[in-house]
């Protein structure tokens, strides 16, 4: 009974210990990436070059997923508020809606799934096979060549890709309005652009900006981290994009807070 | 049980050497990979590192190029302390080497001649006009023409993927070259022609060597000294020539390829 118990608050004391030492080496990636992201040697290649893969090859799915998102809930708050004659606020809803939460969120995480998991992929990838290594022999420094590129491309695309989704995404909203529920296309954009506020955009976009860094963080920290071989790198994948779904939701909330509950 | 001897004498070495490793120690949670390691390697010269799978080959020259942190002990590059260095001072001493990795560590997204002159780019700051020149030379000097400088190294074989990770470790003319296993992975006559190629380059360059093999044909042909590792601690070093006359059971265990000897014993008595 005793050395249940011992064993069972050894199996505390470990998970505890654990849960620290992984957060401090969070802690102290994250310290290192951002002083690497903003002293020199910058990289503006590497930082174009992975704007492009984040942003540009990203748009399809941001915008499929946006358009769809604006179309769902353009449907669901029209019946929803049917109940108690509310239709007439579906246009304002829907703008709201999409500009402060969804869009950022499923941004967020259709990035984080494409994104999150390239990056520790690729990392994880350079880590096992020595060529992070080779890096340092070079006198490079991974996290300004790897990781600032990454971090930096990730925060600045995330709040572009985020403005053309809110766009696809009032815009779907817009075509199932109009020819689906027959709201009159003049009264459903002025709607939309009455109650719109410049807030519920620069929310959305600063949301963007910090999701898109810790997109880039947890896939760029599970992949330096990785080790054993291919197994290590799958298991790193899986990580990045579980880690920074979490992280971005949990962040999402704080800052909503933030922004709008005084 | 079969007790390691004491580490060689080395007082017997005169002036600085290029590299000193006095007392290293390494470990992993409980166990002791380097155990008190003393090696010396003088200017200009090849020393090998032999030693089994497991052995703490890699560890070591991992702890001389500063990839990892010893437990204790000393690792001296021209008489300086480079054990417990970081950032700018760390890069300036690795200005001085040049590293062939047992895979190549190639990087996958460069093609062949920006992975050669990544050192001269990144670590020099030359233009990349003339550091492309200056790759393709160093790419002539393994033996790869300029069609090889366009491709990527996923196009490459193992044997040119060496040679490719030769031509990098040299490119920025180092003083020291290490070489982490050069022929792991190739046949016998392309391992020949990487060993060849890592004398003519080293020799060219002036340069001091150290490699980690377990390829006895490898160490033969490379090395000016060897020195064997065993339980995390050289236990025999001495001019190649003297290898076949060690007066060592561990070396000539080794050497030899015997299934019993003093490494069996020790790891069944664990």
């Amino acid at each position: 009974m005793v050395e249940a118990a011992a064993a069972f608050l050894a199996a505390i004391g470990r998970t505890t210990l654990n849960f620290f030492a992984v957060a401090g080496r969070l802690t102290t990636f994250a310290g290192r990436s951002i002083a690497a992201s903003v002293r020199p040697p910058f990289y503006p290649r590497l930082i174009a070059a992975q704007m492009v893969q984040i942003g540009y090859f990203s748009l399809p799915v941001v915008g499929l997923t946006a358009l769809f998102t604006g179309m769902v809930l353009a449907l669901q708050i029209f019946l929803g508020s049917a109940r108690f004659n509310a239709e007439s606020a579906v246009a304002s809803i829907v703008v709201i809606g999409i500009t402060r939460e969804l869009g950022p969120v499923i941004a967020g995480l259709m990035v984080a799934g494409r994104v999150g998991a390239a990056i520790a992929a690729e990392i994880g990838t350079m880590r096992v096979t020595e060529q992070i290594d080779a890096l340092e022999t070079l006198s490079t420094d991974p996290f300004r060549y790897l990781v600032a590129p990454r971090l930096l491309a990730a925060a600045v695309t995330l709040p572009v890709l985020v403005l053309i989704g809110d766009l696809v995404g009032v815009f779907g909203a817009y075509l199932v309005g109009v020819y689906k529920l027959g709201f009159s296309p003049a009264t459903y954009i002025q709607n939309t652009m009455d109650f719109l506020e410049t807030i519920d955009v620069v929310s959305g976009l600063v949301k963007a900006s910090v999701f898109g860094f810790l997109i880039a963080l947890m896939g760029c920290y599970h992949g330096y981290y990785s080790r054993g071989g291919a197994q290590g790198v799958g298991a790193a994948t899986t990580l990045a994009v579980v880690s920074a779904s979490i992280l971005l939701l949990s962040a999402d909330y704080v800052m909503t807070e933030l922004f709008f509950v005084q | 049980m079969n007790r390691l001897p004491k580490s060689p004498d080395l007082s017997r070495e005169a002036g600085t050497p290029k590299i000193r490793l006095r007392g290293l120690c390494k470990g992993f949670g409980p166990k002791r990979v380097l155990d008190g390691v003393d090696l010396d390697v003088a200017q200009g010269e090849s020393v090998v590192v032999i030693g089994g799978s497991g052995t703490g080959k890699s560890v070591l020259l991992k702890c001389i190029i500063g990839l990892m942190r010893p437990d204790a002990g000393s690792v001296e590059v021209d008489g300086v302390e480079v054990s417990g260095l970081r950032g700018a001072a760390l890069d300036d001493v690795r200005r001085k080497f040049g590293m062939l990795f047992q895979g190549a560590a190639l990087f996958d997204s460069l093609p062949v001649w920006e992975n050669v002159a990544f050192g001269l780019i990144e670590g020099r700051g030359m233009a990349r006009t003339e550091a492309r020149e200056s790759a393709l030379r160093d790419l002539a000097r393994v033996g790869l023409d300029e069609d090889v400088a366009g491709l990527s190294p996923a196009e490459l074989s193992g044997g040119m993927k060496k040679r490719v990770g030769l031509a990098r470790a040299i490119a920025t003319k180092p003083e020291i070259l290490f070489f982490d296993e050069p022929t792991t992975g190739l046949d016998p006559i392309m391992s020949d022609v990487i060993n060849d190629l890592i004398v003519k380059c080293t020799r060219e360059l002036g340069a001091t060597a150290v490699s980690i093999t377990h390829d006895m044909a490898s160490a033969r042909k490379i090395a000016d000294r060897v020195a064997m590792l065993h339980g995390g601690r050289i236990v025999w070093q001495g001019p190649v020539a003297d290898i076949d006359r060690s007066g060592s059971d561990f070396v000539e265990q080794f050497i030899h390829g015997r299934a019993n000897g003093p490494i069996h014993v020790e790891a069944a008595a664990r």
